[in-house]
């Protein structure tokens, strides 16, 4: 009762807080009239900032109108430079997906290794200290030189970034599952394979899938900026290409949606987590 | 009638560990000798710190000797085996499964062949045994600590062990929780005759349960000083344990041992190393006052009965 009363009244904050943001950016950007009076031939010419002292930052109400055209034909494809928002998404998600189970393939069996052998924790150690500091970016050219496809290039830098949150909280997970845990393990003569799988990953699994989500994050921050680099499709590409349109509209459009995106992928991997929680 | 190789039987165990300064070693407990008969309940007693817990791991197999060795259902204890089911001090349930998976995952190792009906039914049988049933979906967030406990107790018993290991199974539960589950230990024991090997620190918890106790001086260099042999009826309970006629005397002994006599000896470095092998079997009766047992430690003797084994004698 409480709890929805909580809710209901957030959203009226949140719902108010909205109505304000986009009141606020319509006065910014609305025009203040007729600025100078000059030829007609001339003041299309000079276009509205000039002459009607209107901003070249568009209003909400074209930003709306952009979204809703976007939505409505999210799909099509009228060549390289021309395709729906829909196509730049997939795209981009689909880089992000590949890469990002890539690493989920090398970082969870390396973490579990690097978890249960104090050895290998060890003289692993100083690569991992080194290697996640780097910018993904920073490998973008060794991609494309060694791998000499772009798109593999991007895909191999999403890669990179998710790899090293993952690897470390597996490795943490693993390394700190209670001992009494690994005992019931060994008493019941468990071989490894099965104690791996049913005592230590079940164990683990909510700091690996904090790793994971954290991951998915800088995966989605990194595949716009590495498609601005590779460009030809995807929704980085999409914002660049825009920019040298001059469409801010455009701009505009494709940030929200990169952050909506980005949201459902982060709610994604939050119910997962919730999956495998367990109250101690 | 004790034989030369019991049940379980501990020959010179020793267990040393490299000490904090990481230069030398402490010496926990050492040159321990005992046997426990099959069917028979054994306590051990002492101070934290005399390495109560270090032998029930090595019985378990999950921590080794320095020296000597350790038999168990007439195997030479290597490792940790199905033979010998721990109940741990705390629970150690999977918190991700609930009471049901925690005993069907014992069952599963302990028959992998069986098939998933049978490994339930199995598993069932024994939550109804500790009186689970109808709380077996329940995860261990949601069970009581004594709750939690019962399925430690269904866990171990289910894979049937022929030893089973507890390791103060009941000291972080409350009075009443822990009295109920000693009447619950009681009767499946009584139904079972299921070999015991307990750690405690409760000399009623002991009197109650136990056949055998093992009496250990304190650590470091920790020794067994002698065997007392519990000298109540065999069919005891909680409720009429003070009002049987040798429980004073039997208990007088015990914390007289716990309160003096296991630091004395400690610092006088009492039994010798001869007398180590064959530990002084007691038998405390109200023939002799609390105070006099300590005038009876048969030091060199070895495997001498230090009172009467007068069952009948009364306090009155």
């Amino acid at each position: 009762m409480t709890q929805n009363w909580l809710g209901l009244r957030a959203g009226l904050v949140s719902l108010a807080l909205f109505a304000i943001i986009v009141g606020v950016w319509h006065i910014a950007t609305a025009g203040t009239g007729t600025a100078v009076k000059m030829d007609p031939e001339y003041a299309k010419l000079m276009g509205a900032t000039a002459t009607q002292g209107k901003s070249a930052m568009p209003g909400p109400a074209e930003v709306g109108a952009k979204i809703w055209q976007h939505l409505r034909d999210p799909f099509y494809d009228k060549g390289t430079n021309d395709k729906g928002i829909g196509i730049q998404l997939a795209y981009s998600i689909a880089r992000v997906g590949l890469g990002y189970l890539l690493a989920v393939a090398v970082a969870i069996p390396v973490g579990f290794l690097i978890g249960m052998s104090p050895l290998m924790s060890r003289a692993l150690d100083p690569f991992i200290q080194v290697m996640k500091p780097i910018s993904p970016l920073a490998w973008m050219p060794l991609a494309l030189y060694t791998i000499k496809d772009s798109g593999i290039s991007a895909i191999f830098v999403i890669f990179i970034c998710s790899l090293w949150p993952m690897l470390i909280n597996t490795a943490f997970g693993v390394a700190t599952v209670r001992r009494d845990w690994l005992n019931v393990a060994k008493t019941l003569e468990m071989s490894p394979g099965r104690t791996a799988w049913r005592v230590i990953l079940p164990a683990a699994a909510p700091t690996i899938l904090t790793g994971m989500r954290i991951s998915i994050g800088i995966a989605w921050l990194v595949i716009v900026a590495a498609e601005m680099l590779v460009g030809g499709t995807g929704i980085g590409y999409f914002v660049w290409n825009e920019w040298n349109n001059l469409s801010i509209t455009n701009v505009i459009t494709a940030i929200l949606f990169i952050g909506v995106i980005g949201m459902l992928l982060d709610q994604l991997m939050a119910k997962l987590q919730r999956l495998v929680a367990y109250a101690d | 009638m004790p034989t030369s190789t019991g049940f379980i039987s501990a020959q010179g165990l020793t267990r040393r560990f490299p000490d904090t300064s990481g230069s030398g070693e402490l010496t926990v407990f050492e040159d321990l000798w005992f046997n426990v008969a099959e069917g028979e309940f054994a306590c051990v007693i002492g101070h934290s710190g005399c390495g109560k817990s270090t032998i029930l791991n090595i019985l378990a197999g999950l921590d080794a000797p320095t020296e000597g060795h350790i038999i168990a259902a007439g195997k030479h204890v290597l490792g940790p085996s199905l033979d010998r089911a721990v109940i741990f001090q705390g629970h150690a349930l999977m918190p991700w499964l609930s009471a049901l998976g925690n005993v069907e995952l014992a069952v599963s190792s302990r028959h992998p062949s069986w098939s998933r009906a049978e490994i339930r039914d199995h598993a069932m049988k024994y939550l109804t045994l500790v009186h689970l049933d109808g709380s077996e979906t329940k995860k261990p967030a949601q069970l009581s600590g004594g709750m939690k406990q019962r399925v430690g107790i269904a866990r171990a018993l289910a894979i049937e062990p022929r030893v089973l290991l507890m390791d103060e199974p009941f000291s972080a539960l409350d009075a009443l929780t822990r009295g109920s589950l000693q009447d619950e230990v009681i009767a499946i024991r009584n139904a079972t005759r299921q070999t015991v090997f307990m750690i405690t620190h409760d000399v009623d918890e002991a009197l109650l349960l136990a056949d055998k106790i093992l009496l250990m001086t304190n650590g470091p260099k920790a020794s067994i000083a002698e065997i007392v042999e519990n000298t109540l009826p065999k069919e005891r309970t909680r409720a009429e344990l003070h009002k049987l006629p040798n429980y004073y005397p039997l208990r007088n002994h015990l914390i007289e041992f716990l309160v003096t006599r296991s630091r004395e000896m400690a610092v006088a470095n009492v039994p010798s190393s001869a007398g180590r092998r064959t530990p002084p079997i007691v038998r405390p009766t109200a023939a002799f006052a609390p105070h006099a047992s300590t005038a009876t430690v048969p030091e060199p003797a070895g495997q001498v009965a230090a009172c009467l084994p007068t069952r009948h004698v009364s306090a009155a």
